[in-house]
């Protein structure tokens, strides 16, 4: 138990440490770093509280694809070198900390609510309509539950991903005129017949080729 | 005191499964270099030890021994963690993979997951690597990789659904267990084609070697590493390329089951047999290596996410209905 305890807090330190560097830190690199040092402590925290598949999940889906493609558009765009100018630049008035502040007491206020709720009215936010049982593992119990009881919810929130997705193909997608493509269908499907000409060559004349 | 022997005891574990593994990736790559050699007439390293078989011991003490540069306009800390964070990754998903009924450092119920996870984790090392470099070169071996290795993944996640879909558990153990009846390279001998060639992918394995494409870029995310750390990249490699083979063997070749269930062999150990396919598979990649030219790098792209990512879609539709038709869905 000792060790459950001592692993609960290593991990939750981690977190919290690296959730404040993301902020902090003045290289956008590093942040994007800490960034990915802060989920996956959280996915320890979710296998530590016996989420495995959930913990799993995480690690897939946000250190290995979502936070690949941060990193990667953060070194793309170049944005590494954009010293810490918000706090501390005369030229331009900065309106990133206003708006900031807002959002995070929005954030706050939720969160009060949310945990207030949660301590002081349980019954409110916990319906705890299905069993869970312990003999079969949480990836079992979430699919029965995920593809049974929400099936509707599960294929609606799986529609608007997609319908996401399309929009934003369609917003950046461009048809460029004038560039070389290679068609596949065209290549293989060439014959012999009009890719060579052979031709008697009489001497000393030659033959003109015509491009 | 208590806890001081368990934690000896799981010492002792893992360095039985690390140092065999460690030692199979230096001799893994004496054979890929035979084999690459033999299929171009070539001898390949045979002088050091008898038929070169110390060949990767030599290279191993002259990377040791050779001087760590580290380039004065890297950035330090990434630099060296990239390296270290590769070699670890590759090494760590080593943990679930089952050697037997019982011969696994941890039987966890999510071990296909853990393992889908720690590879996509890979790319971390070479985006680190390439990025901290400074340089031109690295910066765009590592670019290109990110891309390679997050498109591919998508694929190879999409046929582990298909045999998870057969097997009903995300238990690796389980996994091998289900397939005592019939291999899985049978009824699912389309995904296990597709499955090798993202693996090649996944690896930066020739002909998807346009991270390092030597010759554009140099040796793309590595070209600033040497001595040791560019040895640990090279060990990280190929520790993922067997443990990739080794996933092959378990999802598909029935892991440590033998061919045939009778006599003779069901004698021989679940491990051995287990080695046997991993190595079938890795010396189907070293052919690979030696008779396909490498891709154009908008080849790699459309081969990924235009035939690779439908075909095994429509595989996951077919196998899906044919389970449910026949009645044969895995039940708890």
């Amino acid at each position: 138990m000792e060790a459950h305890a001592i692993f609960f807090y290593v991990f939750s330190i981690i977190a919290v440490i690296s959730a404040i560097m993301v902020t902090v830190s003045k290289n956008t690199i590093h942040s994007v770093f800490f960034l990915i040092l802060d989920f996956i402590s959280i996915s320890c925290l979710f296998i530590m509280i016996g989420a495995e598949f959930l913990g799993m999940i995480m690690l897939i889906v946000y250190v290995g694809a979502v936070a690949v493609l941060f990193l990667f558009v953060v070194m793309m765009l170049n944005v590494a070198q954009q010293k810490n100018q918000w706090f501390n630049s005369e030229t331009t008035s900065s309106s990133h900390i206003p708006v900031g502040l807002i959002i995070s007491t929005i954030i706050f206020f939720e969160l009060i609510i949310v945990v207030g709720g949660w301590k002081y009215k349980p019954e409110l936010s916990n319906p705890n309509t299905t069993q869970i049982s312990n003999e079969i593992s949480n990836t079992h119990s979430l699919g029965q539950v995920l593809y049974t009881d929400y099936i509707h919810i599960f294929q609606i929130s799986g529609m608007i991903l997609l319908i996401a997705m399309i929009g934003a193909i369609v917003l950046t997608f461009r048809r460029r005129e004038g560039v070389k493509t290679q068609s596949y269908f065209k290549q293989i499907s060439r014959e012999r017949s009009e890719g060579i000409e052979v031709l008697e060559v009489q001497s000393n004349k030659g033959v003109k080729i015509d491009d | 005191m208590e806890y001081m022997n368990l934690v000896f005891e799981e010492v002792y574990k893992i360095l039985f499964l690390l140092v065999p593994v460690l030692v199979s990736v230096a001799m893994i790559v004496w054979l890929d270099r035979r084999v690459w050699a033999f299929v171009q007439k070539r001898q390949g390293p045979n002088v050091v030890g008898p038929f070169g078989l110390l060949q990767s011991l030599a290279d191993a003490l002259k990377y040791i021994f050779k001087e760590i540069i580290i380039p004065a306009s890297s950035n330090k800390i990434i630099f060296i963690l990239a390296p270290i964070i590769t070699m670890t990754l590759a090494l760590i998903a080593w943990a679930v993979i089952p050697f037997g009924e019982d011969q696994v450092l941890a039987n966890i119920n999510v071990g296909i997951l853990y393992i889908f996870a720690v590879s996509s984790l890979g790319v971390y090392g070479i985006i680190m690597g390439g990025w901290a470099s400074n340089s031109k070169y690295p910066f765009l071996g590592s670019i290109r990789s990110a891309a390679q290795m997050v498109s591919y993944e998508v694929s190879i996640g999409i046929i582990i659904i298909n045999v998870l879909l057969c097997v009903g558990s995300l238990n690796l153990t389980d996994i091998v267990l289900a397939q005592q009846n019939i291999w899985f390279i049978i009824p699912l001998f389309p995904m296990f084609v597709i499955f090798f060639i993202s693996a090649l992918a996944e690896t930066n394995r020739p002909p998807f070697d346009l991270p390092e494409a030597e010759a554009e870029l140099v040796a793309g995310y590595q070209t600033e590493y040497s001595g040791m750390m560019y040895a640990m990249f090279w060990l990280g490699e190929y520790a993922n390329i067997l443990l990739m083979c080794a996933l092959g063997s378990i999802l598909f070749l029935g892991g440590w089951l033998s061919p045939i269930d009778l006599y003779p062999f069901n004698l021989v150990p679940g491990a051995i047999w287990l080695i046997l396919k991993i190595l079938l598979l890795f010396i189907l990649f070293a052919l690979v290596k030696a008779v396909v030219p490498r891709y154009r790098y908008d080849q790699l792209m459309r081969l990924g996410w235009k035939i690779f990512l439908p075909l095994s879609l429509t595989y996951v539709v077919l196998t899906a209905s044919y389970l449910f038709y026949f009645n044969l869905l895995p039940t708890l």
